[in-house]
């Protein structure tokens, strides 16, 4: 087991690396010469082109590539992104208060995907080619199809300016905050990102409840005595929500896709509005903290997905 | 899986009989008819619209549906419908370019990998495993943000994200295919593994991209839509149907002029739909046996 994880992060670190190279290209890439971002132009204009030159060495960008990588790469490790060109602060600490709302968003979206999908995958495969299997087939069709934001600004157009019943933007009223403010904030949001994957989770349920349902172990249970709800439940439903663990590690990349476009719709000040907002304003040391934090993210969910896997069915050998 | 290579042509051949089993499939069906339609209106945007998408009328902006403006006019006058019509071509042929990339791509490394086998398989789906767990949309926001945006930059990323679909499933069919005797036999003729690929796995395989490709073509347009709307892909004054909905980040704009976000918003609901009813239908015409 322990070998296994350890050859999977290795592979995972090496990724990481090859993206780490592909984003210090993109940081050469950016427009705008660092040096005319950092110090103010009064020092600029009086400093002439020698000043720029010496400023130039000092930051080490005259050196070769190779070494320049290796130095990003030290300062990324340790946690130093570069500053901020909009608000002069560390990336890090940009990027740091932008994570707890968008957390909450997704953490909340996949709760209520989750409460919907499970029930109703399970009612899909029990009634297996009745008509609310169709209807639940057609209906997950049609979540994945309807791009979040038009939901989005439907659901304002709605519930918020027509109905009147949740706020349309931002996660706090100015001068409240409290519990039940962020609630009703995070309402609407939080259910289109929580439709967009309750659609694929219902549809790997159904398909591995059926699975679940015609094997043996099952007519073992049914024979011994054991009424259908409680084969439904205690033996198969249990089952087949294993892959569902692995499963939702894979959408949690996708989910903060469909985040960054919500965010954007309400208003909500999470990583996605961030770095829309960033590259509105070419904020680019931001943008590529935001890469980065993508990066690890996407490889460590892929990592628990591996692990979590494995851990869940001991039917799985580890190699 | 050798469907295709049935020798027997007769009336039962095996694609009329998945032309047939696409034809029960109702909802497949209204999807085809559906995306006709949609095609032409685009197709023919010249003669539908009465006015140029991008002609600026600041004496009519904001106006609400009229004889005049089937759909309004929206914040620089230009007229909603024509915009919509137009928008439509932009929308369509983003989707399909990137999708058909990706497919090309995906089936070549697929048919490789299969054929190949051994450290090249290795390589390719580690590679596609990698490519295929970051969202294509994170990928272009951070590329458009640094390089900054363009349509021709969503139809490579979205190639460069999409293609592992493609490749596993050919990759999987590839594995069976070549240990088929007649695969086998022009081996022993001495075909080579390109000629193989060409000859025999590729064709035999194009049933089943083409369900791949046509469900890649919905998710493409919802991606296009996503981005132009964020303004990170199409740019102004060409319309596509995602930066139409990009001034309904507004408030009052919602509110007051539904006319202006509506439309576009249902034009790609209703397009992503049919493409998925389509896919799912040649899905199951195409593998009876994978059917519900």
């Amino acid at each position: 087991m322990l070998t296994y994880v350890a050859r999977r992060l290795g592979v995972n670190v090496a990724v990481l690396l090859l993206i780490s190279i592909g984003v210090f290209l993109l940081v050469r890439a950016a427009p705008g010469d660092p040096v005319r971002m950092m110090v103010n132009p009064e020092q600029l204009a009086a400093g002439g082109p020698d000043f720029i030159a010496r400023k130039r060495a000092e930051l080490g960008l005259d050196d070769p590539v190779v070494v320049r990588y290796f130095i990003w790469l030290r300062d990324a490790l340790t946690g130093d992104l570069g500053y901020s060109f909009v608000s002069r602060r560390p990336v890090v600490a940009v990027l740091g208060e932008r994570i707890g709302p968008t957390v909450l968003l997704m953490g909340t979206a996949l709760l209520l995907g989750l409460l919907v999908a499970v029930p109703a995958g399970t009612l899909a495969a029990v009634r297996r080619n009745s008509a609310a299997d169709y209807v639940s087939a057609v209906v997950g069709l049609a979540v994945i199809s309807v791009p979040s934001f038009f939901l989005g600004i439907a659901a304002i157009y709605v519930f918020s300016l027509t109905l009147g019943w949740f706020p349309s933007s931002g996660m706090t009223t100015p001068g409240d905050g409290g519990g039940a403010d962020v609630l009703a904030h995070l309402v609407l949001p939080a259910a289109i990102l929580a439709l967009s994957i309750a659609g694929p989770f219902m549809r790997y349920v159904r398909g591995g409840l059926i699975a679940e349902l015609g094997a043996d172990y099952i007519r073992t249970a049914e024979a011994k005595g054991a009424g259908p709800p409680r084969v439904l439940l205690r033996h198969a439903l249990r089952n087949a929500l294993i892959p569902l663990i692995t499963i939702i590690m894979i959408y949690v990349p996708q989910l903060l896709a469909g985040a960054v476009a919500l965010e954007q719709v309400f208003a909500w000040p999470g990583m996605g509005q961030l770095a829309i907002s960033s590259i509105g304003q070419l904020d680019y040391p931001v943008v590529i903290g935001f890469a980065l934090f993508i990066a690890v993210l996407v490889l460590l969910c892929n990592l628990a997905a591996d692990v979590l896997y494995a851990l869940a069915d001991p039917r799985i050998s580890l190699r | 899986m050798t469907t295709v290579h049935s020798p027997r042509v007769s009336r039962r051949s095996p694609a009329r009989l998945a032309l047939r089993r696409f034809l029960r499939n109702r909802m497949a069906v209204a999807g085809a008819v559906f995306l006709v339609l949609v095609v032409l209106l685009a197709a023919c945007a010249p003669l539908i619209a009465s006015h140029d998408p991008n002609a600026v009328d600041l004496a009519a902006f904001r106006r609400p549906p009229s004889g005049e403006h089937l759909l309004g006019t929206d914040s620089s006058g230009r007229d909603v419908f024509a915009r919509l019509v137009y928008a439509g071509r932009v929308s369509l042929l983003v989707g399909l370019a990137s999708a058909l990339a990706a497919v090309i791509i995906g089936t070549l490394l697929g048919a490789v990998a299969g054929v190949v086998g051994g450290v090249t398989d290795t390589l390719i789906m580690r590679a596609a495993d990698v490519v295929l767990s970051f969202p294509a949309l994170v990928v272009v926001v951070v590329l458009a943000g640094i390089l900054g945006p363009s349509a021709p930059m969503l139809v490579v990323v979205f190639a460069a994200c999409n293609w592992p679909t493609a490749c596993r499933v050919v990759r999987g069919l590839a594995l069976g295919l070549r240990e088929q005797e007649y695969v086998q036999a022009s081996r022993a003729f001495g075909a080579s593994r390109a000629s193989i690929i060409a000859r025999h796995i590729v064709p035999a395989v194009l049933a089943q991209v083409a369900v791949v490709g046509t469900l890649l073509v919905a998710q493409t347009i919802l991606l296009e839509a996503v981005l132009s709307f964020l303004g990170l892909g199409v740019q102004a004054p060409q319309a596509s149907w995602g930066n139409m909905l990009t001034d309904a980040q507004n408030l009052t704009l919602i509110r007051s002029m539904p006319w202006l976000w509506l439309p576009p918003g249902l034009a790609i609901a209703l397009t992503v739909l049919a493409v998925n009813f389509v896919g799912d239908g040649l899905r199951d015409a195409v593998d009876p046996r994978g059917a519900r």
